[in-house]
């Protein structure tokens, strides 16, 4: 029998993942896109899961409002990674210090 | 039942960890495809159709194909983007251990195992969803058409390279003209030519 806790432990083993990626892959932006992706797959699977087990269709609408804005998310976060590689011929997050914040 | 929810699990799990892990961004991004896929599966097993296609269309479809274009479009040195990548391991594991605790600790309540599938839902997926979309939600249904389209403006923005769009001309570039940039001096072998002609 597959109870909620399954689902939600599948969820939270999935954002861990997504949290050691972004520890590991520090120094290269794409990775580091796509373990944010990984976080908010994560995300979902819990709102789906909560919305099938308690019978309500807002979970399931929230997480189509979360696939719109990570689609836009990621769209121009590869804009911006296309516009510093022009800039710096390279992605090395370590490089990006021209703000000096 | 069971089966597929562990199968579709361990694939997810496997390949999320394969995203992290493998040197070649490539070779990451097939997998973050592969993992979509099998969370998608995992999707349609807690009975929500339409966002189990939603998510493989739109994110198999547009934004993987996207991460690829941008991947392959970029001249990488991956040697120097994994220096020192096993160096923060220590810290990582220690904040997902203490992470995995705390979620082990709130997920293991009675709470979670013990709650009936609810079948409000039992129409279609789909025409439900519409029906609560269009009504209830229809206003930040129309907020999330605009972030839309701000992404697409903020992208195109971001990435045009000082396009012309006119043809008119800008005197003060004319009139900064230096002689050298219009006559090039070339010198030449008259005597060569001249033979050349004699053939």
């Amino acid at each position: 029998m597959i109870t909620l806790s399954h689902y939600l432990t599948l969820g939270a083993l999935l954002f861990l993942i997504g949290v050691i990626g972004i520890f590991l892959n520090r120094k290269n932006i794409i990775t580091l896109l796509m373990a944010i992706e990984l976080m908010l797959l994560a995300v979902n699977i819990n709102f789906i899961a909560f919305s099938h087990y308690l019978g309500d269709l807002a979970g399931q609408v929230f997480v189509f409002f979360i696939l719109t804005v990570a689609a836009a998310e990621s769209a121009i976060g590869l804009a911006i990674i296309i516009v510093v590689f022009r800039n710096n011929q390279s992605i090395n997050v370590d490089e990006l210090n021209r703000l000096k914040g | 039942m069971e089966f597929l929810f562990y199968f579709f699990s361990a694939v997810l799990i496997f390949s999320a960890l394969k995203v992290i892990t493998s040197r070649n961004p490539v070779l990451s991004a097939l997998f973050l495809v592969l993992s979509f896929f099998s969370a998608g599966g995992i999707w349609l097993l807690l009975e929500a159709e339409f966002l189990a296609i939603a998510l493989v269309l739109v994110y198999v479809g547009a934004v993987m194909v996207l991460f690829l274009f941008v991947v392959m479009m970029l001249d990488i040195n991956l040697d120097r983007l994994k220096e020192g990548f096993w160096d923060y391991m220590p810290v990582a594991s220690i904040v997902a251990l203490i992470m995995l605790l705390e979620m082990i600790l709130v997920l293991n309540h009675s709470y979670f195992k013990d709650m009936k599938v609810n079948n409000a839902l039992s129409t279609s997926n789909t025409e439900a969803l519409g029906q609560v979309l269009y009504t209830d939600y229809v206003f930040p249904f129309e907020i999330a058409s605009i972030i839309l389209l701000v992404a697409i403006v903020a992208a195109i923005l971001l990435t045009l390279r000082g396009m012309k769009t006119h043809k008119s001309i800008n005197p003060a570039d004319q009139i900064k003209v230096q002689r050298n940039q219009r006559i090039k001096m070339i010198k030449m072998k008259s005597v060569e030519l001249g033979k050349q002609k004699k053939r």
